[in-house]
């Protein structure tokens, strides 16, 4: 698949910003100009996040429309959990800001959102059938498990963190072992998408058109796999093992700021390659499988 | 609404014979053309006399090689949407711009409500849907719903572009929900069958598998005139080279 700078952003920033609001709704408690600038970095996070997934679409100005299919859509229901996340936070951040003394216990309506709306973004990828690499619930855990260590890391909590860290770093290992068979496992194959497999064994004779096209830009996309195994060493090095390792061994805030850059640059590199390595079925007209 | 209907009145589609087909592409020119000037915005292309030309097709003819016994052959193989019973391209729509219509099954994208998210081509096993690249919106067949209604044509041409035009009638088209119609029949005769029943999609649309061919003793009538023996100086050689 396609993997479109907007949507790596829109994924990694969203998941992050929603993970560190909802620690601060339920596990810290900053007052005035400090509790300001800390909800307004986790709303600037989430925002930037959620604005950058506008810029895939082909008609933004109707983007609206995408909160009316809740019932079925994976996606509308993302875009309502965020935008009743975002609201149900106001309050608190409100009164944390101005000393308006709302009770804590408030804040656990936002964070389960929150985790709900990371829940819905796997679920956008997790729900599609014809890449098999998705179609697991190992990807809506990839992503709570980017949002909470994302999160940890912000909030500046150590061990949590630590724990966040190692749980994403088992997700992330998990999401791709299972992921390499997913495809065979799947059944499809040039023989069923042809059909053509009973008469003998299909080969392309010559391509349906001799220039690029949607498809092919968007699903068949192959420059990932080439560099798979490098780019998942990066991913869960920089993404999980080495941020822990900085909590373990700097000392104070220093550690946070480490880690929280090289966490960073783990989940832009493991968004990169969540998109670029799965495959889509469609990919079997083109005898593009295993390229 | 993006949910599927439970059940169509009609299930209108096409059945393919690919025992027929000789991919010759006129069924991809006809649906250009046609859907050039009707149904929603035009398809487009970009850059199609330069030297990467792109474009929207909502129908494109593959050509494979299969190795079946007792002789191999060339199969063309056109592929578009198959207007699915349980299309995954219109639950996952957060606009509700695709639908399947409850009276005959047809899936269609209102090009008004589409935000160009791109999200049912991914969910779509087939290649199906193309998203144009000027108008921002996602295309796909549309059966030809604006001739097949249409009662300013005459009647034969009240069927989809695709249809009308295959030279070798390889293209069928008709209400697969009637166990007495033409294609339905057709279907029954032949052993037609659906693309990647695994997807679970129960596509409306069915393939017919090309038919055996001749053994190749039958087929080859030259194989006599092959046999060729050698005379003179060559035919010496080709004895003396033997016995070595």
């Amino acid at each position: 698949m396609n993997p479109a700078p907007s949507v790596i952003i829109f994924t990694v920033l969203s998941g992050m910003g929603l993970g560190y609001l909802a620690l601060l709704a339920t596990a810290h408690d900053y007052s005035g100009m400090a509790a300001f600038w800390h909800w307004a970095f986790g709303y600037a996070l989430a925002t930037i996040g959620l604005m950058a997934s506008a810029f895939h679409l082909g008609n933004p100005q109707r983007a609206l429309l995408a909160f009316t299919q809740w019932r079925t859509s994976w996606l509308s229901r993302e875009a309502w959990g965020a935008v009743l996340t975002l609201l149900a936070f106001a309050p608190l951040a409100l009164s944390d800001w101005l000393g308006l003394g709302l009770p804590r216990g408030f804040g656990w309506l936002g964070a389960g959102l929150a985790l709900a709306t990371v829940l819905a973004t796997g679920m956008i990828y997790a729900q599609i059938r014809a890449v098999p690499r998705w179609h697991h619930w190992t990807v809506p855990l990839l992503f709570l498990g980017f949002a909470v260590a994302g999160g940890c890391l912000l909030a500046g909590f150590r061990w949590p963190a630590l724990a966040a860290l190692v749980v994403l770093g088992g997700a992330m290992v998990l999401h791709w072992r299972i992921g390499d068979g997913a495809f065979a496992r799947a059944g499809s194959t040039m023989a069923s998408a042809t059909g053509l497999g009973r008469p003998g064994a299909v080969t392309v004779f010559e391509p349906a058109h001799t220039a690029g096209n949607y498809l092919l830009r968007e699903m068949i996309h192959v420059v990932g796999r080439r560099h798979a195994a490098k780019l998942r060493a990066i991913a869960l090095g920089l993404g999980a093992v080495l941020p822990a390792l900085a909590l373990l061994v700097l000392p104070g805030v220093a550690a946070f700021g480490v880690a929280l850059v090289l966490h960073l640059l783990g989940a832009l590199a493991q968004r990169w390659l969540f998109f670029a390595e799965a495959e889509h079925v469609v990919g079997l007209y083109y005898g593009a499988r295993g390229a | 609404m993006t949910c599927l209907p439970g059940k169509t009145d009609k299930a209108l589609g096409l059945v393919i014979d690919l025992d027929t087909c000789v991919g010759c592409q006129a069924c991809v020119t006809a649906c250009k053309g046609w859907n050039d000037q009707g149904y929603g915005v035009p398809l487009s292309d970009q850059n199609p006399y330069g030297s990467k030309p792109s474009g929207t097709f909502l129908n494109r003819v593959h050509s494979y090689q299969v190795q079946a016994e007792p002789a191999p052959m060339i199969v063309n193989f056109p592929r578009s949407c198959l207007h699915c019973a349980d299309a995954p391209c219109v639950t996952v729509c957060p606009t509700g711009a695709s639908y399947k219509r409850a009276e005959d099954g047809i899936v269609l994208v209102n090009e008004e409500a589409c935000i160009g998210c791109g999200l049912c081509a991914w969910a779509c096993p087939y290649g199906a849907r193309e998203l144009d690249a000027d108008a921002g919106v996602m295309k796909k067949c549309t059966l030809c719903v604006d001739r097949i209604y249409n009662e300013n044509l005459p009647e034969e041409d009240r069927e989809p572009a695709c249809v009308r035009t295959c030279p070798t009638g390889a293209r069928h088209f008709g209400d697969l929900a009637d166990p007495t119609s033409a294609v339905s029949q057709l279907v029954a005769a032949r052993g037609g069958y659906d693309l990647m029943p695994e997807q679970g999609t129960r596509p409306t649309n069915k393939y017919l598998p090309p038919r055996k061919k001749d053994r190749p003793d039958q087929a080859s009538l030259l194989a006599p005139l092959l046999d060729i023996q050698a005379t003179g100086f060559a035919g010496w050689l080709d004895r003396i080279l033997g016995k070595i």
